[in-house]
């Protein structure tokens, strides 16, 4: 069948990834935008795609302003103390500021609220979090987004952003092909909202074979966000600030609602409660921060990690107490039911019920990622009221390419967003790009055919080189010529892992194993110029590689410049084993020229709007 | 845990094709049914099980760690507005639990912004959103701002 091109021209507002920060971005595109073309594209079906695809059963960022519950300022307190210091207090003021105002909306579209049924405000899971039954959260969300867009593509992976020839440095579309008919596609845009997934599958998982899937964070979350936006030249902050998480062993189930609602806590093998024993190791390493409340989940994490290593393993979440309760055992089930099936699935399978016996829990694999509880992603622009001058330049959340504007995984430094705060920079971020198209900042673009050209021949070259190199052999998948993306993928994984601080070797990295990890991931760059691609489906499986590619590369740049261990638990620079404040309580920032694909790495200034002692 | 079809089941209706996040679900084309093309890229979410019409889709937990002999079965409706999900362990024992998933007939309660008053100049200017500042905290009070809340910009960190 030939392949045909598809253009969809004079778009204004283009959303690259329709999970809850595409949504909210195309939604509000519209009231700010009445006569403007905006189109998602999405490599999925949006009823069910992103990371919330298979619901949620709380809501992380609320504040309940309207109750008294919490101010903006209040939320920067915390995402900074969680993150150890580090992130941008502009972007999490801004988002925290108009957070409830989009839940708000979910609950009058039909998300269903569980409410205290003493006070009658929304039920409280924790301080942040409130409770609800999400199961068709994002089919909801979903819904909003169609009434405002002129056309939804689903089954489209965008592989590339498209730049002004008349211009340096100015977005103009995106191109990318239609996994199901093969057709290449073509978006000719004013301005891009990337709104795609950060990264799971970079770092070896701790599943394996049949269960490689199991992972925290969607397999489909596979860091197009920042394989397109640093191609395109954007800069980038936090690469480094990868999160790794302490759940359910093997199934990932959420620990968040055990915790906080059903008050379960962990304890050792032997039955011990262990995060006291690591108190002054972590004092030695971290200062004052162990000292925070609540502690810093980081430091959580590296209590667990020390026990296991000193041999008094597994820990376990102590879940029969709070399980005789018949009330919080059905919410520990539905939590499950609600947001990872699987584990449930698990506990099936081998007997397990909380109610009888305490389960193992684990910390997983790394994730690179900037909407759960790290800040990974573009260099931003805040919002004009709030932002000093080094984080200011127009318009809110547009990156540092003109007309590039980003929610979600995509925006660096605003940890702690979650669902609902994702959703929210969608909406800053479309109001913004209506902005930027209404002060004639998106005029006078223009795409060459060239530049089209040479996408389609890069975008679909996986499929010819398939087609010369197996004639080349008999049969199988072992090819002398190239290689297909499940290889390339498990090359990518075992190499993060061992050079980068994956759970292989406790999370441990240093300048030597990064350079090591740096050539190798040079050389496999190289080979991806000869990745292999049966069909439409292996090809969306290419250039999912390929921008995982590109986040790993980033990342590893990013831990090789930040010559600290800031976040223990998460990695740990052998080299450098202490948290330095004194040179290190900054902001990362890299830049990869689009030309040369030489990076440059700075230290930019990390502002802080808010004290500690305003409280 | 990756999914399977049943052959007497599955018509080959494709809706289990159309709403995979992971692209996994297929047709076999000789069969003319769908099948998971890819177990290791599953996340078991779900998404195909409850959206078959013919509850043809089922999950068998990962071979690597999970035993057989059980099943996690839903159904999952919209026009009632609940899922309901029934567990069987391993050894026979049962829970069943169900659960809202609207509380509106299904997408009437989403507005179309088109239709809304088209906002003014003041408003596109400042930092507020659609149905801004009284969604916020259901009152008249303004959006807050560093001034509002009593902060100051602190000096930046750069060290």
């Amino acid at each position: 069948m030939a392949r045909k091109t598809i253009y969809e021209n004079d778009i204004d507002v283009l959303v690259v990834g329709a999970g809850m920060g595409g949504t909210g971005a195309a939604y509000e595109a519209r009231y700010w935008g009445r006569d403007k073309k905006i189109i998602i594209a999405e490599k999925a079906n949006i009823d069910r795609s992103g990371a919330v695809a298979q619901g949620l059963y709380a809501i992380n960022c609320y504040m309940g302003t309207r109750w008294g519950e919490n101010n903006p300022e209040d939320h920067v307190r915390y995402a900074r103390n969680d993150l150890m210091g580090m992130l941008r207090e502009d972007l999490a003021f801004d988002m925290a500021r108009h957070v409830d105002s989009a839940v708000h909306k979910f609950e009058e579209w039909g998300l269903p609220m569980m409410k205290n049924p003493e006070t009658g405000h929304y039920q409280r899971e924790g301080k942040w979090q409130i409770m609800i039954h999400g199961e068709s959260y994002k089919p909801i969300v979903a819904e909003a987004a169609k009434k405002s867009a002129d056309k939804v593509y689903n089954r489209i992976c965008v592989t590339h952003l498209l730049m002004d020839d008349s211009r340096e440095n100015r977005i103009a579309g995106a191109v990318g092909f239609n996994v199901r008919t093969g057709n290449y596609h073509v978006f000719k845009s004013k301005t891009v909202i990337v709104g795609a997934g950060g990264a799971s599958h970079i770092f070896k998982p701790r599943s394996v074979g049949e269960g490689a899937g199991r992972v925290w964070y969607a397999p489909w979350s596979s860091g197009s966000a920042y394989g397109l936006i640093i191609e395109a030249g954007a800069k980038m902050t936090q690469m480094e600030n990868r999160i790794v998480l302490a759940r359910f062993k093997d199934g990932y189930g959420p620990v968040g609602a055990y915790f906080l609602h059903l008050k379960t806590y962990t304890q050792n093998g032997n039955g011990d409660e262990y995060e006291t024993t690591w108190y002054e190791n972590t004092k030695e390493m971290v200062g004052e921060y162990i000292d925070h409340i609540p502690t810093p989940t980081c430091l959580r994490n590296h209590a667990f990690i020390s026990e296991v290593n000193a041999g008094r393993g597994p820990i376990h979440m102590v879940t029969m107490e709070a399980f005789q309760d018949p009330h919080l055992e059905e919410i520990g089930w539905e939590n499950f039911l609600g947001m990872t099936v699987g584990q449930a699935v698990l506990w099936a399978a081998t007997d397990v019920d909380p109610k009888y016996e305490n389960p193992e829990l684990t910390t997983s694999e790394p994730y690179v990622m900037g909407s759960h509880a790290t800040g990974c992603g573009a260099w931003c622009s805040g919002p004009e009221d709030i932002s000093p001058d080094e984080y200011f330049w127009g318009y809110n959340r547009m990156m540092t390419v003109e007309g590039l504007f980003g929610a979600g995984d995509a925006v660096g430094g605003t940890p702690h967003a979650f669902s609902s705060g994702s959703f929210t920079e969608g909406r800053l971020s479309a109001k913004a790009a209506c902005k930027y198209i209404d002060d004639g900042k998106a005029d006078g673009i223009v795409v060459s055919d060239k530049q089209i050209a040479d996408f389609e021949t890069t975008i679909f070259k996986p499929l010819e080189t398939y087609k010369v190199g197996r004639n080349e052999i008999t049969a199988g998948s072992v090819s002398p010529s190239y290689i297909n993306p499940r290889q390339g993928l498990d090359r990518l994984q075992k190499l993060m892992d061992e050079y980068c601080g994956g759970f292989g070797v406790n999370y441990m990295t240093n300048d030597k194993l990064l350079n090591i990890g740096l050539k190798k991931l040079k050389k496999l760059e190289e080979d991806l110029e000869k990745i292999a691609a049966e069909d439409s489906h292996e090809l969306l499986r290419a250039w999912e590689l390929k921008h995982r590619h590109r986040t790993s590369e980033c990342v590893m740049h990013h831990t090789l410049f930040r010559k600290e261990t800031r976040w223990p638990g998460y990695y740990y620079r052998g080299d450098a084993l202490k948290l330095d404040d004194e040179n290190w309580h900054v902001l990362t920032v890299s830049h990869r020229d689009r030309n040369s694909g030489e990076y440059t790495l700075e230290k930019a200034p990390c502002y802080h709007l808010v004290g500690v002692d305003e409280e | 845990m990756p999914t399977f079809v049943y052959m007497t089941r599955c018509d080959g209706c494709g809706e289990c094709v159309d709403i995979c996040p992971s692209d996994i679900m297929h047709i076999d084309k000789t069969l003319r049914r769908a099948y998971n093309i890819e177990p290791n890229m599953c996340w078991e979410c779900y998404s195909c099980v409850k959206a078959c019409p013919h509850q043809a889709i089922d999950v068998r937990g990962y071979a690597d760690f999970a035993p057989l002999g059980h099943s996690v079965r839903v159904i999952r409706e919209e026009e009632k507005g609940t899922i309901a999900w029934k567990i069987t362990f391993r050894d026979g024992r049962q829970k069943s639990f169900l659960s809202p998933i609207t509380t509106k007939p299904w997408g009437s309660a989403i507005p179309e912004l088109a239709r809304l008053p088209e906002p003014g100049k003041d408003v596109r200017n400042s930092e507020l959103l659609c149905y801004e500042p009284e969604s916020i905290r259901m009152d008249d009070g303004d959006l807050q701002t560093l001034e509002s809340n009593g902060l100051k910009l602190k000096e930046g960190v750069y060290y």
